[in-house]
């Protein structure tokens, strides 16, 4: 289109190589990290320290992920970050894609000022209620239980839940539902047997994002979970600095461990992330 | 209008609102999203404001104190350096982001083989947990096995570790989050610029405007609406910047955000300092976000 690459013609040739060495730095870029940790992660100790770090690995071990798999705590880490970010999204699904709905289809006055709320909450910044909320959920006696963390990264995964879906119910066509309707449906049913079975691959796509959210959520952990029979990996494997103080392997295999479904998952569902993550910001 | 007419006018209003059974059963299906975003969110920010005006401790509400917290957290070296290592990490940051987001998404707006490959190296660094790609990264900074830390010495470009110097664990922060989030940028910016028509570059190339001028007059005006939710969501991001600076530097790189966790969890002895940082943070983000409606003119409008 309007960059240089695209001309044809005699510099043609040389902007085409020149396009391809920098699609090559920036994918090289972008992937490094994680291909240097998981390299850090299968070697042996003598390797890891070695200077000059060598550039393949000599003698691939599985002793790192051993140390790391074996360890009690990080096996409970992993369990509740699932269970957070499990429940998290069948909430955030729950009740976003009713008032999403709602939104998208039906009409009523206070619409424009409710929107906005909710968007407001993406804007919110986390921090600044720890204090009030730790002092309520402690009298609620809900401090240290997964239940404190999934009420926030409920709320706050909700402005992405509702915008998605607002996004995916808006391209549905109306007329089954009016039909439904016609047919003698209330809303709520048509909603319930006609737009949420349609809408399925967005519902997808929403749900998919919302548990990336919630599992990669680390602030509400850190302060609401106190013993490590409720931390999830995001604040588990940042303290294994120090109680692994110099088996960087292990640190790294840890990190490996909890990323590489994220990329599997990124990987396989790419272009429906990528439909997502830019519905909302291209209407603007 | 008189006052009558006006309560008539307004009584139509409420009873068509919530008298018709589809409006009202509108309002039941949004009211638990509402609802649970004022209890979690916006009853707490009003609590914390109240905390903020007096001698509180995260067991007991002291007594009203006026502004003294707002006065001794501005004269508190720590939030001092909180609020400078903010100011610096979002502006180069995110101006570092948007530009070479912009200049990625310029070049890979066009067909080209190897799509798949580009688009997974951008969402490789968005899918990874921030903190888990500051122990990853803090990983290839360390100074005895840390690949980066190898590079830079041997290179003579620096000779100190880097996790030792508060300096360059800013420096090392930015870098990290241009890293993680330029991509995405990329990505936004991307889909902006594919909703511009092919045909405005052909009629302007047409009447004869070089590449310069199709950039300043047609890519930038019409990608201004993509840009400014773009930026202004990475600003917000990036000024309550808490896990990578948190992960990173074992506690010792302060933002804004690890000033109010220091304060309200780790002591506790500054609670109601932190309540007053928490505030200033809050409405500060609220300022942003006005200035980028108002002042910058970015477009909220949720219509259909």
């Amino acid at each position: 289109m309007a960059s240089a690459t695209a001309s044809k013609g005699g510099k043609g040739n040389l902007s085409a190589v020149l396009f391809y060495v920098f699609l090559t730095i920036f994918v090289l870029v972008s992937m490094f990290p994680l291909i240097w940790i998981f390299k850090m992660s299968i070697i042996t100790r003598s390797e890891l320290f070695q200077s000059p770090p060598t550039l393949l690995p000599t003698s691939p071990t599985g002793v790192s992920y051993g140390t790391i798999l074996g360890d009690s705590a990080f096996q409970q880490a992993l369990i509740n970050s699932v269970i957070i970010s499990g429940v998290t999204t069948v909430i955030c699904l729950f009740f976003g894609s009713i008032a999403a709905y709602a939104i998208a289809r039906l009409r009523f006055g206070f619409k424009g000022i409710i929107m906005t709320l909710i968007l407001a909450i993406s804007f919110f910044p986390g921090v600044a209620i720890i204090a009030p909320l730790f002092i309520q959920f402690s009298a609620f006696g809900i401090i240290d239980t997964l239940a404190s963390v999934i009420i926030t990264d409920v709320v706050f995964a909700l402005p992405l839940t509702v915008w998605l879906l607002v996004a995916f119910f808006r391209e549905l066509p109306r007329d089954l539902e009016e039909a439904a309707k016609v047919d003698g449906a209330t809303t709520i049913q048509a909603f319930r047997k006609v737009i949420v079975p349609l809408a399925a691959p967005g519902v997808f796509t929403t749900a998919i994002l919302t548990f990336i959210f919630a599992w990669n959520e680390f602030l509400f952990a850190t302060t609401f979970l106190l013993t490590p029979d409720t931390q999830p990996v995001t604040v588990v494997i940042p303290n294994f600095a120090s109680q692994y103080t110099t088996d960087y392997g292990a640190q790294a295999a840890a990190a490996v461990v909890v990323t590489v479904p994220l990329v599997i998952m990124v990987l396989i569902f790419q272009r429906r992330i990528v439909s997502g993550l830019t519905a909302g910001a291209v209407k603007g | 209008m008189s006052v009558s007419a006006e309560k008539k006018r307004r009584g139509g209003f409420f009873k068509r609102e919530f008298g018709d059974p589809e409006r009202r059963t509108a309002y039941y299906m949004v009211m638990p999203a509402v609802l649970i975003i004022f209890i979690v969110a916006f009853f707490p920010i009003m609590y914390a404001m109240v905390l903020s005006l007096t001698d509180s401790t995260v067991v007991q509400t002291g007594p009203f104190v006026g502004a003294a917290n707002y006065v001794e957290m501005f004269q508190n070296p720590d939030f001092l350096e909180g609020l400078t290592n903010t100011a610096i990490f979002t502006v180069v940051s995110v101006t570092l982001e948007f530009l070479i987001g912009l200049g990625i998404a310029l070049a890979i707006n066009q067909a080209f083989k190897g799509r798949g490959l580009v688009r997974a190296a951008i969402l490789v660094p968005w899918a990874f947990p921030t903190v888990i790609s500051a122990v990853m990264w803090r990983l290839m900074f360390q100074d005895q096995v840390g690949v980066i830390n190898y590079v830079v010495n041997t290179l003579g470009i620096i000779s100190q570790p880097i996790l030792s110097d508060r300096v360059l664990l800013l420096i090392a922060a930015i870098g990290v989050d241009v890293w993680k989030t330029t991509p995405f940028m990329a990505l936004l910016l991307l889909a902006g610029l594919q909703t511009i028509s092919a045909d405005v570059y052909e009629a302007a190339r047409v009447d004869g405007a070089n590449i310069l001028q199709r950039f300043f007059r047609i890519t930038l005006p019409l990608l201004k609406g993509t840009i400014l939710v773009a930026v202004l969501f990475r600003t917000l991001d990036s000024y309550r910047i808490f896990d990578l600076f948190w992960a990173m530097s074992n506690r010792e790189l302060e933002s804004l955000s690890t000033f109010v966790y220091k304060s309200v969890r780790v002591s506790q002895l500054l609670f109601a300092q932190g309540n007053a940082a928490s505030v200033f943070i809050f409405v500060t983000s609220f300022l942003l976000a006005l200035f980028f409606i108002y002042g910058l003119g970015m477009q909220t409008s949720t219509e259909e």
